[in-house]
């Protein structure tokens, strides 16, 4: 990327406008969700840096939105109904998934085209259709406003997560292992569990880690299949930014940020670590 | 390695070949036999999943697609009345046998109390449709006896003496129907029973579906434009560095949806940090109005899309050699001409890729346009909600998101011609 030596001044400047304009992207890509951070400790209400902040005066700051948060029932309700079903149904996702690209990943797997696009689907179509759909579909069935009928939604949301990424990972897996463990005597079940899972771990966790993150941020689907009793952190977020915002909604925001920090991390550290164990058999 | 797979029986069907031994199959049936049941074996792990997508997603697609087109409210209900006006001309009033008709179903269906479901729907046909049902059905059952009932109803109310009023009923004689389709593009029954278009003043959804698109393509080529030079920098930048200022792309990318909207409401409202910073600067004398309108959808649109264009631009940067551009610069092209002419068209796929991913996405956007976009920011998603939570009219939603789910359809048949969904990777 460095320019060579023989570059005339104009190459220059152009070299250097074209890389301020690449960090101002970056800029505007990291910028509108750092700042949620500094606001989150505003003692004052507002959305806005008061004098003292900028200052650096400590009586600017405060913790009282976080306590505000951890407070109200309504948040605390919120989380722990928003981690059931992300727990649920990322469980069910990623059970179903990985066993689904199992056999996608099959070379003598029959209408695999076909397959794979209705299990990606979910993915593509405009999440405020499959909204629409379930309320009609789920109220029929007697799962309107129910957990259950929250969990199977973000399941089916969560799934074209797991199937790509399980895929993906089994792409150049070498079938003569689970082959050779069957040789040995071992049983499917056996085999799977002590050969293939700890292969295909990686993208098994990271898939899960999607589905996990899908449900957790999602409240279209939410919003038009729960009821009272179920509503999530999103649901909760989007009332507070619709009614009465408060810089409550900003504490919240920012552990939200620290979550998908965190997952952020997770990932990439599994991505590294699949790439190893694949230069090694390569 | 591959062709092996399919050919190496499983052990189970060996072993049974080898100890029942009744008959001895010739190789190529074995062969045949290990490869069926092989793919068995791979379409029953499927299977479970299918079964769960079917229910969970594909059965309330079809049920949406199925209320897009059945309305049996009219026909259900005033069944006596339809089957009067079977034969009309629709040229003059209808005879005395179909206001008898409507005169009886009126007062059984105020008296079961779904008098104003069914007005109302015949409303969305014929406006002030429902006033004059409630109104007459009102009227009606305060009459001891209804002798003419063709001279009853007129005296109620004069509107029963035109043919439009008759015709909203005659035109929802079908449990099925397309009306709703037809509203949802700005057509509609007329009097005579044909299609013709809604009046001006009434046409909404025509230009709904254009300005849904044209958004959605003013932020594709707005995250082409931010996203193409810097997927460049990052895949010729070195592993090291590279890594670290994609951090910042994938970020947002794994941020909530919501707290990223909340961000930009938070950044551009009037009292907010940007007003702020460019009062501070002198730029502007009085703040800006920047959100819950157009420009609030597209900003923060782009923002959420933005990764969505980067990362697929970045996986096709990443595999082109640096070579070529070296070649093209050493045969003496400059700079500007050499990325265009041996650059670029190499990077096509990797726009095709990014340019229709961020599409599909932006076009059934919801939640950012009806938190930041006010009136003039609104897509099509946000109607779709609409209708289904205010307006309560389920067979227009259904019918617009119809539209939306070919057209999405379509972009994703054509995404996957091009790129394949096997190649589309998550961050």
């Amino acid at each position: 990327m460095s320019l060579p030596t023989y570059c005339t001044p104009l190459e220059r400047i152009a070299h250097l406008s074209y890389r301020l304009f690449c960090y101002g992207v970056l800029f505007f890509l990291v910028m509108p969700i750092l700042i949620i951070i500094p606001l989150s400790f505003n003692a004052e209400p507002y959305f806005s840096f008061s004098e003292g902040m900028l200052n650096l005066d400590s009586s600017a700051f405060s913790l009282r939105w976080y306590q505000d948060m951890v407070n109200n029932s309504q948040w605390i309700n919120a989380l722990k109904n928003s981690l059931i079903i992300a727990i649920a149904s990322t469980f069910l996702a990623t059970s179903l998934g990985t066993l689904a690209a199992l056999g996608l990943a099959r070379n003598d797997m029959p209408l695999r085209n076909l397959v794979m696009a209705l299990l990606i689907s979910p993915m593509i179509v405009p999440v405020i259709i499959a909204a629409a759909g379930m309320y009609f579909f789920y109220t029929k069935l007697g799962m309107g406003q129910t957990y259950t009928g929250v969990i199977l939604a973000h399941t089916v949301l969560g799934v074209p997560f797991v199937v790509i990424t399980v895929t993906s990972t089994l792409v150049g897996f070498d079938h003569s292992l689970t082959r050779a463990a069957a040789n040995l005597g071992a049983s499917p079940s056996r085999t799977f569990f002590k050969i293939t899972m700890p292969l295909i771990r990686p993208g098994v966790i990271s898939g899960g880690l999607f589905s996990f993150g899908t449900s957790f941020d999602e409240v279209v689907v939410v919003l038009f299949i729960s009821g009272v009793e179920q509503r999530t952190v999103p649901r909760q977020m989007w009332s507070g930014i619709r009614e009465q915002i408060s810089p409550t909604i900003l504490a919240v925001a920012t552990l939200l940020i620290v979550l998908s920090i965190l997952l952020l991390v997770t990932l990439e550290l599994l991505r590294r670590r699949n790439a190893r164990m694949r230069g090694i058999r390569e | 390695m591959k062709p092996q797979e399919s050919v190496a029986p499983s052990t189970f069907f060996t072993m049974q070949k080898v100890l029942s031994r009744k008959k001895n199959p010739g190789l190529k049936e074995k062969l045949r036999r290990a490869e069926r049941w092989n793919r068995i074996k791979a379409f029953l792990l499927v299977v479970p999943l299918l079964v769960f997508v079917g229910i969970s997603f594909i059965g309330p697609i079809t049920e949406m697609l199925h209320r897009s087109v059945y309305d049996p409210l009219v026909a259900d209900n005033l069944p006596k009345t339809i089957t009067a006006l079977q034969n009309w001309d629709r040229q003059a009033l209808p005879e005395e046998a179909a206001y008898r008709a409507l005169v009886t179903e009126l007062l059984s269906l105020q008296k079961q109390r779904i008098l104003p479901k069914v007005a109302g729907r015949l409303n969305t046909e014929q406006s002030g449709m429902r006033s004059l049902m409630t109104k007459s059905a009102r009227k009606l059952s305060r009459l001891s006896v209804i002798d003419n009932a063709k001279e009853s109803l007129i005296a109620i109310d004069q509107r029963w003496q035109q043919i439009g009023y008759w015709s909203a009923i005659a035109n929802l004689d079908s449990r099925y129907t397309l009306s709703h389709y037809l509203a949802a593009v700005d057509m509609r029954y007329d009097e005579q029973g044909d299609i013709t278009a809604q009046p001006e003043q009434r046409q909404i959804y025509k230009s709904l579906f254009i300005k849904t698109l044209g958004i959605s393509l003013a932020i594709t080529l707005l995250c082409l434009l931010l996203g193409y030079p810097l997927a460049y920098m990052l895949a010729t930048l070195p592993d090291k560095q590279s890594n670290l200022l994609m951090i910042m792309v994938l970020l947002p990318f794994w941020t909530s949806l919501l707290v990223r909207t909340t961000s930009w409401i938070v950044l551009l409202q009037t009292e907010g940090v940007i007003n702020d910073v460019l009062m501070a600067l002198g730029v502007i004398d009085e703040r800006i109005q920047m959100i819950h309108n157009l420009f609030g959808t597209l900003i923060a649109m782009t923002h959420i899309l933005l990764p969505f264009m980067i990362l697929p631009l970045y996986s096709v940067m990443k595999g082109i050699s640096p070579t070529y551009m070296r070649a093209a610069r050493s045969l003496g092209a400059n700079p500007v001409y050499a990325f265009i002419k041996i650059y670029m068209p190499q990077t096509l796929p990797g726009v095709g890729a990014g340019a229709i991913l961020t599409f599909i996405l932006s076009i059934g956007f919801y939640i950012t346009p009806a938190l930041v976009g006010g009136r003039s920011g609104q897509m099509v998603s946000n109607f779709i909600a609409y209708h289904m939570q205010t307006s309560l009219n389920w067979g227009l939603a259904a019918a617009i998101g119809g539209i939306l789910l070919a057209a999405v359809l379509l972009l994703y048949y054509v995404y996957n011609r091009l790129v394949g969904i096997n190649s589309l990777k998550m961050g």
